[in-house]
């Protein structure tokens, strides 16, 4: 067995914790010793992050890195870590989000800032175990350990209406992953009542024989529990309450991370546990995410505050994550997987601009701008290129993601993808008309005419969410090159029941083509 | 020298880094150098490669550049790429060329702006993104500067921003372009799940395969849906009905940017894409035939539309989305090089105009009210030529270079193989459009150079005629809008002088060669006499000078009373062409409200109130209520337990009893 690196990177934020306890946050100059470590911790979790992308291995479509240790040996309970081209990127994402929304705390949070930041860090580690676990049990600790720092953050250091906020955003969550933990029970059951042993080791129950109605019951309840963490619609609404009374910390690592938990749990558990159960939903879900894409794009629209307008701009990117996982296709498939890392750059930075304009002006209300580009002029330009992003500009991420999505979802599904690409427009509208009122025309109000640009560690925090929109946008395949293995496997792993499906389709694709040889031959 | 291909996009591409990221601290001269000066580079390279171009056969004439893969995903692989044939050389000639004389231009024309190093950046990005576009290899590449020259359209539009009729009008044009260019990425989707590429050197052979092997056909559905989505994207980028509507409020720009970007190059770009297209245009009619109705459409309502604007960038700006009309015309009725010609003739004849109107501007102080003008000839001697030679080049006269490509492609409109009859519509729409525009464009003459001052005092003595930097790009463009006709030639004039070859259509026939074979093997062949293309011709000249003489009758002979009278007497009709026929209004009403009240309703009525009112909250005030109810139960009083308790008892005691 090799070096442990997976568990060395999950479990680093929370041994930075032991540096932090022991500090006084009475002083300022405390405060910013809390800030200082907890900020190198992440850093130095990025940095040993990096080397399980060294560690990784390509070409091999199965989890790499795993480790696998006995945890509840009468139960079948493991402790066992594992990656994949897929959550290789989202491991990534986490470690590389992390620091960004530290370093932008470093002003907003002012009190309790010690437990402010160490919610941040067993956050961390909760996300990192969730992307790594292999084991169902193991994957539910740390799926349910997530809630608790984020509730935290959300109503502690929140806006006014922050408890019901946070106590909706804990209830709603908390509803699907009961459901959830229902079915791993049952999967459990039916595996053991099948092989003749008890476990939750993921590898050994993909592919355990259910029966039919089970398995689409089985996949209804995860389904639900991830569909609620994407958000699909209609069950977004906690997610803007959530977003507009979390701190901008709380919103960057939600938006950026956090609802990738959903579409990872798509990709992981519900679709390759349960392919009969996603096939029998998969046109449901093909049209709520559309459904998704074009509503969550129209209510953006409408919104007065800039914060809830990017909450909504999230449902409707988070539908084409969704689009692109189920139609199946590699181009579909490598194309959500990018979006997910894309949104979590992409609204991650909105994020953190809003943020910083928050922090200036205590509001986020576009009625209250108007006109700051003459003001703050650098501000303004890191906002449009993040717009861009945002709306799928080429050579930008944004516009890699959506056309993979779309390509991949026209060959199979002509009219969802033609309804989705519709989205592309409206994401144009509600993004260049907010640019508009907050950033073009006159300054009308005299509180921004001395509002200040951004300083050196705003600009600091900015440049790698930049670069990165610009590396995806200009050389994807570094990215896509590492999730072609794991990618076809997963479509083989979710495809593989539905033979008999696709035959009936090839038979009526051979029937239209004698069809059509036969008026030709007419004419 | 085709290893430099990549070059030509690259100067520019640093040019803006440089302006963009440091020119507030350069100074006016280094900007206006390193503005210039890239774009320069570019042309230079550009020559080059033309030079060794034209040294190598014609067959052969084609260079390609791989700079690195872009993306490869299952069975698509786009690489960053570049493709140099007779078509995109040609067009990043005139590029880079009206490119740089426009930059030259604008460090006259801008001096005084205090944003003048963001408007060199934005320029110099704008023909980055041209030359992607032009230069691509594949559709995606192309994709690239289609949408980036929107984004720098977008930022120069508004760029006077302060004032939020210009931030309008960019949006404006990005939302409907981006609009367009949803049909356009439809269109790329469904070539490639049909022939397995979006480069040009896969599709092109891989259709002409499949169309001999009878795999496709004549008007084969895929292919006629692949050629009219892709023309939805024109319609947007290069403004033709239905998504004209951005480009007359693109003149909210300043000047030279409406000369580069909404005349000369970037409104272009879908004539471009159709000639780039010519082998799938051709094997699908039925597309043909929709993009020349619509482009004949266009040409013909956009004049009328120009006839009564009083601002003068707004006449240019209508006679544009005409021109383009006419262009479309030219690829639609398969007369792919006469397209172009008219594309190449129209960039320095349209630009020529656009900067003459801006030395005009710039004299009157910003005013752009024709109304205001008047005798402006003798005080801007050199403007007034420069821009009389161009109205009669966009007015067709010989030997203009308007003349020889709108007659061309009003002559092969005449003769349009696939559908005859509706190739004679549309010669006849078109003829009387170029009536109509030597029409409108003589009153635009007439109304800003002749007869009296009409505008104040103070701008009567502010005229003057521009400087230098300003008058010598017109002066080339003029040039240019003269000779520049005498490349493409008719055959038949070339005949009576002598064989003069038609130099343009030689050197583009390399990339129509394909679209000539399956005309002349599957096309009936329309004969036109020589005498009936000399009636033709001469038919345009006559429509010409009527088109003149009227303006002249009407705007000079009685200028003071008559426009006054007609409009009095045509009230209506003049109402609803001085209100551009509504359509504006007509979009508000039918597309933007709806969907801005609709997401005002999903917002409100059915996110808050149905969805999270009613599906999250009602539950948990259900269970609220419910807990209210049961806490009655357990209020804490002993007795109440005891109560309770005696209650069980007694019926436990009962059960045993009685059961």
């Amino acid at each position: 067995m090799n070096e442990p690196i997976l568990t060395y990177v999950t479990f680093l934020p929370l041994l930075g914790l032991i540096f932090i306890l022991p500090i006084p946050q009475k002083s300022e100059s405390g405060k910013n010793v809390i800030r200082g470590i907890a900020f190198l911790i992440s850093i130095f979790t990025f940095w040993a992050s990096l080397r399980i992308y060294g560690a990784f291995d390509a070409s091999i479509a199965g989890f790499q890195l795993v480790e696998d240790h006995v945890w509840i040996g009468s139960y079948g309970i493991h402790y066992k870590l594992g990656i994949d081209g897929l959550s290789l990127w989202l491991v990534l994402l986490t470690t590389f989000i992390t620091p960004l929304t530290i370093l932008s705390t470093w002003r907003a949070i002012d009190k309790r800032v010690k437990e402010f930041q160490v919610s941040l860090l067993v956050l961390e580690t909760a996300m990192l175990g969730t992307f790594m676990a292999l084991d169902l049990f193991l994957f539910y600790v740390f799926w349910e350990l997530m809630l608790i720092p984020m509730y935290l953050i959300i109503g502690v250091w929140g806006g006014e209406r922050r408890i019901y906020a946070a106590i909706k955003f804990f209830l709603y969550t908390a509803v699907g992953s009961l459901l959830m933990l229902v079915c791993i029970i049952g999967l459990v059951y039916f595996h053991h009542n099948h092989s003749g042993h008890l476990t939750f080791d993921l590898l050994q129950l993909y592919g355990t024989p259910i029966p039919r109605n089970y398995e689409i019951l089985f996949f209804a309840a995860f389904a639900l529990a991830f569909a609620i963490k994407v958000p699909m619609f209609p069950f977004h609404t906690w997610l803007p309450d959530a977003h507009v009374e979390a701190p901008t910390a709380g919103s960057v690592i939600l938006a950026g991370i956090l609802l990738k938990m959903g579409t990872y749990g798509f990709f992981r558990f519900a679709m390759p546990l349960f392919p009969q159960g996603s096939d029998y939903f998969a046109p449901l879900i093909i049209l709520l995410s559309v459904i998704g894409i074009i509503y969550g794009a129209l209510v953006a629209m409408v919104q007065p505050d800039i914060k809830k307008l990017v909450a909504y701009s999230s449902v409707s990117h988070l539908g084409y994550c969704m689009l692109g996982l189920y139609v199946l296709t590699r181009q579909g498939v490598e194309g959500s997987v990018l979006q997910m890392i894309n949104h979590g750059i992409s609204t991650g930075a909105l994020f953190l601009l809003v943020g910083i304009i928050y922090e200036r002006r205590h509001t986020r209300l576009i009625k209250e701008y108007g006109g700051i580009a003459r003001i703050v002029p650098v501000y303004s330009t890191i906002f449009l290129i993040v717009t861009l992003s945002s709306i799928g500009f080429p050579t930008t991420n944004g516009f890699i993601g959506e056309f993979l999505i779309l390509l991949g979802a026209f060959k199979v599904n002509k009219l969802a993808a033609v309804l989705a690409a519709t989205g592309v427009i409206l994401g144009a509208v509600y993004m260049l008309w907010m640019v508009q009122r907050v950033f073009y025309g006159q300054v009308r109000n005299p509180k921004n005419l001395h509002l200040k640009d951004m300083n050196l560690r705003e600009v600091a925090y900015m440049v790698p969410l930049l670069i990165l929109i610009f590396w995806i946008g200009l050389y994807p395949n570094f990215f896509l090159s590492k999730m072609h293995a794991s990618v076809d496997h997963f479509i083989s792993q979710v495809k593989v029941e539905q033979v008999e499906k696709t035959s009936h389709v090839a038979l009526a694709q051979s029937i239209r083509e004698a069809a059509l040889s036969a008026s030709k031959a007419k004419e | 020298m085709d290893k430099y291909i990549f070059l030509i996009p690259l100067f520019p591409l640093v040019g803006f880094l440089i302006n963009g990221l440091f020119g507030k601290r350069l100074g006016k001269g280094v900007v206006s150098f390193i503005g210039c000066m890239t774009i320069a580079f570019s042309f230079l390279v550009a020559l080059f490669i033309w030079k060794d171009l034209l040294s190598l056969e014609p067959e052969q004439r084609v260079f390609t550049q791989t700079l690195w893969e872009w993306m490869s995903v299952g069975g698509l692989k786009v690489d960053i790429s570049f493709l140099i044939d007779p078509l995109s050389m040609l067009m990043i000639l005139v590029v880079t060329g009206v490119g740089f004389l426009i930059h030259v231009y604008s460090t006259g024309y801008m001096y005084e702006d205090e944003s003048y190093w963001r408007y060199f950046a934005y320029l110099n990005m704008f023909v980055f993104f041209m030359a992607m576009l032009v230069l691509g290899g594949n559709y995606l590449v192309m994709f690239v500067g289609w949408e980036g020259v929107g984004l720098a359209s977008y930022l120069l539009i508004g760029f006077w921003y302060q004032e939020m009729d210009n931030a309008v009008a960019g949006k404006k044009a990005f939302v409907v372009n981006r609009i367009g260019d949803f049909g356009f990425v439809l269109g790329l989707f469904l070539m490639f799940w049909t022939f397995g590429s979006l480069s040009y050197q896969d599709v092109f052979p891989r259709a002409l395969e499949l169309f001999e092997h009878g795999g496709l056909s004549f008007n084969s559905p895929v292919l006629v849906a692949i050629c009219l989505l892709l023309f939805v994207g024109a319609t947007g980028k290069s403004a033709q009905i239905p998504l004209y509507v951005w480009l007359p409020d693109a003149m909210a720009g300043p000047t030279p940017v409406s000369a580069l970007i909404h005349a000369a190059t970037m409104v272009t770009a879908g004539v471009y894409m159709v000639a780039r297209t010519n082998v799938l245009y051709t094997l699908a009619p039925t597309a043909l035939l929709v993009v020349a109705s619509i482009a004949a459409a266009t040409a013909f309502f956009a004049a009328t539309m120009g006839v009564l604007q009083n601002d003068i960038k707004k006449v240019l700006a209508y006679s544009t989305v005409s021109q383009l009309g006419y262009m479309f015309i030219g690829v639609g009725v398969t007369a792919y090089w006469a397209g172009i010609f008219h594309l190449m003739t129209h960039a320095f004849f349209k630009a020529c105009l656009f900067l003459c109107s801006g030395s005009v501007i710039h004299a009157m102080g910003g005013d752009q009210d024709m109304r205001h003008m008047g005798g402006l000839a003798k005080k801007m001697p050199i403007t007034y030529i420069t821009m009389l030679v161009a109205t009669l080049a966009i007015a067709g006269l010989p030997p203009f270079a308007g003349f020889f490509s709108k007659d061309e492609i009003l002559g092969k409109a005449f003769s349009f193989a696939y559908y005859p009859v509706a190739g004679k519509i549309i010669w006849f729409i078109g003829t009387v459009g170029a009536g109509i525009t030597a029409f409108y464009m003589f009153r635009l003459i007439f109304m800003t150079f002749h007869g009296e001052f009409r505008g104040t005092e103070e701008q009567r003595h502010h005229l003057h005629e521009s400087p230098p930097t300003m008058t010598v790009p017109l002066i080339i463009l003029a040039t240019l809008s003269i000779v520049g006709g005498w490349l493409g030639i008719p055959e038949i004039i070339g005949r009576a002088l002598g064989h003069v070859p038609n130099l343009v259509e030689g050197f583009l026939e390399p990339v129509f060669e394909h679209s000539h074979n399956i005309l002349s093997a599957h096309a009936p062949h329309v004969h036109v006499s020589e005498a009936v293309e000399w009636t033709l011709m001469s038919t345009s000249v006559v429509v010409a000078i009527i088109g003149i003489s009227l303006a002249y009758y009407i705007y000079m002979v009685h200028g003071k009373d008559l426009p006054q009278k007609l409009a009095e007497k045509y009230a209506f009709h003049y109402q609803v062409i001085y209100n551009k026929y509504y359509v504006d209004e007509i979009y508000e009403f039918l597309i933007v409200l709806p969907i801005y009240y609709l997401s005002v309703f999903f917002w409100k009525v059915v996110d808050a109130f149905f969805i999270d009112g009613i599906g999250v909250n009602g539950p948990a005030w259900l269970v609220k209520r419910l807990s209210s109810g049961a806490r009655l139960v357990q209020n804490g009083y002993v007795q109440t337990y005891g109560t309770f308790m005696l209650i069980g008892l007694i019926s436990i005691l009962c059960f045993f009893i009685y059961r």
